[in-house]
């Protein structure tokens, strides 16, 4: 997957795909959260098999998700997931958009309830060049972050440490963490300053 | 109007079914009319027939015009022909006249065969149960074994729905937009205060109003007005009318003062010099007897575990006759037995009418939905 140079948007979702997709057995029942235009479950469906749903917000996801022909639900979860029953999935996902939400807490109590496992990607902002950003005195910019303050679509900033913090503290087990650097080399050493994109399976605590 | 991909000009058709229905409340027809149109051709595997469902004041009229009444388009030209999301190069299009409605099946305007004279009051109720069976003699008629989809909104959305069920292996999609399970108590209210209106109208006589060679139009028009405000959002008649005077000043009388009094009055007379007072009673009980989880205790979620059908369900922000939360009433229950589901919550300002309209991002979502329907 590496060839040194970071990875494109193209690229880092198409990385991002393949490591959640390793973690989905086949023909699985799946819900993916902020599902975007749809690409992801139509990937885990074409490579596992899975039946899923999405959940999206924005309208011309939602017309994306159509177009892919993919089972999307167009409500906003910032509420809650009422109406999904407990347990009624085996994973959900949320791909790169936790960040984009407000009601973090809620969002990853219900994740555990409606599914077995969940399953969270999101950028690391502790990543050595996000801090170099933040020392030079702005707001790091790249293709894993790649807005700038005023345009950014994300509400929360948050590290590995920060997350692992509050699955601590909401009683999540963290059952697999992956963290990868902006060029897509798994990273052991140190993950929340190395780690650019980091990648979790989480579950309830027994 | 311009009206481009139209598909031009069209003409109903009518077909006589003799054998015997029975209907839902225990009665029994001896036979019955239903009036037609198709658009489109059906291809030789049967497998492109898209079924229009029609609201409470629609026909089988869905698209094109007539050649000698050329200003009476479809009611929904906007969706219907070729190039248009229900697009008629690919689809073999069906609108039909329900059992029981008031423009040419057969229904309380029609002679009753036993006395010789219109049925007025003497029709029996119809369901929306009713209405599919008879659709589905129809499809029998059409050589249509399974529609590639049933579609219709509000009220015609709830008959895509009863499709599902009572027919699960002959609808592969239904498209269920501004609709519901079934009506709440404040929809069951306004449509009885529509039927006070027609059953307190002196001309309307117990419903044999045509026998006394009357019509009770002061009740009809009172029911559409009081219908009509349900169909759109307080933003939308706000910003069409605001508090204009008709007059420029107060009149301090009971005519019209404001335009929106003007609008509602002249939506109730055009309403009332063309639809039967006892086809809209009936239709109104109709959507207030609609609940397929009548009989599993209230539980849509069990009601619907017959169906097998992919669904399309769409909603519109300022809905306040069937809210966005109605449909996912239906999208919920849908999760629950794992049957596909696409669900569109449509920013809009024009309340329940927005189904009707062609507003750019609603057509297109259902126009990607069709396309992807394999045909």
């Amino acid at each position: 997957m590496s060839n040194g140079n970071p990875l494109t948007a193209i690229e880092r979702e198409r990385f991002d795909f393949a490591v959640i997709a390793n973690w989905i057995p086949p023909g699985e029942r799946v819900l993916d959260l902020g599902c975007g235009d749809g690409k992801l479950l139509r990937y885990l469906r074409e490579s596992k098999g899975v039946f899923g749903y999405g959940v999206e917000i924005d309208h011309e996801s939602v017309l994306g998700c159509i177009r892919n022909g993919v089972d999307v639900i167009q409500i906003d979860i910032e509420g809650g997931l009422s109406g999904f029953e407990n347990q009624s999935f085996n994973h959900v996902i949320i791909s790169q958009a936790l960040q984009a939400m407000h009601a973090t807490e809620r969002i990853l109590g219900e994740m555990l309830r409606v599914a077995d496992e969940a399953v969270v990607s999101f950028p690391n902002f502790a990543y050595r060049t996000n801090r170099a950003a933040i020392a030079q005195g702005h707001m790091p910019v790249s293709e894993n972050l790649p807005y700038e303050w005023y345009e950014t679509p994300n509400v929360r900033f948050f590290t590995i440490a920060d997350f692992e913090a509050l699955c601590g503290k909401l009683g999540i087990e963290i059952r697999e963490r992956l963290a990868f650097d902006d060029t897509g080399q798994a990273v052991t050493d140190d993950p929340n300053l190395n780690g650019s994109l980091a990648f979790y399976r989480l579950g309830r605590k027994a | 109007m311009v009206q481009n991909n139209s598909v031009g000009i069209v003409a109903p058709q009518r077909i006589r079914f003799n054998e015997p229905i029975a209907l839902k409340s225990g009665a029994r027809l001896p036979g019955f009319d239903l009036v037609f149109e198709t658009y489109g051709t059906l291809n030789t595997a049967r497998s492109n027939a898209v079924l229009v469902c029609h609201a409470l004041s629609g026909g089988h009229h869905v698209a094109g015009v007539y050649a000698d009444d050329p200003t009476n388009w479809g009611w929904w030209d906007n969706l219907v022909g070729p190039g248009k999301p229900l697009d008629t190069r690919k689809f073999f299009v069906v609108g039909v006249n329900n059992l029981g409605g008031c423009y040419g099946s057969t229904g309380p305007l029609s002679v009753n065969p036993e006395t010789g004279k219109r049925y007025g009051a003497d029709f029996p109720m119809v369901t929306v149960e009713d209405w599919v069976a008879a659709h589905a003699r129809l499809a029998d008629h059409l050589g249509v074994d399974t529609w590639a989809a049933v579609i219709g909104g509000s009220l015609g959305g709830m008959q895509a729905l009863e499709w599902t069920l009572q027919y699960p292996d002959r609808i592969r999609h239904a498209m269920v937009i501004a609709s519901a399970p079934k009506l709440s108590a404040q929809n069951i209210a306004f449509n009885e205060v529509a039927r006070q209106a027609i059953l307190s109208d002196p001309d309307f006589h117990g419903g044999h109003y045509a026998e006394h060679g009357v019509i009770p139009t002061h009740g009809l028009r009172l029911a559409r007005m009081v219908g009509h405000i349900t169909y759109l959002s307080d933003g939308q008649m706000g910003e069409k009318f605001g508090r204009q005077l008709r007059h420029g000043e107060h009149q301090f009388s009971f005519d019209v003062d404001f335009e929106v009094e003007s609008y509602l009055r002249y939506q109730g007379d055009k309403f009332a010099s063309f639809f039967d007072a006892n086809t809209y009673l009936n239709t109104t009980k109709a959507l207030d007897y609609f609940d397929p989880a009548y009989t599993y205790d209230g539980d849509l979620a069990a009601a619907l575990a017959r169906a097998k059908a992919k669904f399309f369900v769409a909603s519109f922000s300022t809905d306040w006759r069937f809210a966005p939360s109605r449909s996912r009433e239906i999208v919920f229950a849908l999760l629950h037995n794992r049957l596909h589901v696409a669900y569109a919550e449509i920013d809009s300002d024009a309340g329940h009418d927005s189904f009707l309209l062609d507003d750019v991002h609603y057509h297109a979502v259902l126009r990607a939905y069709l396309e992807n329907i394999s045909v």
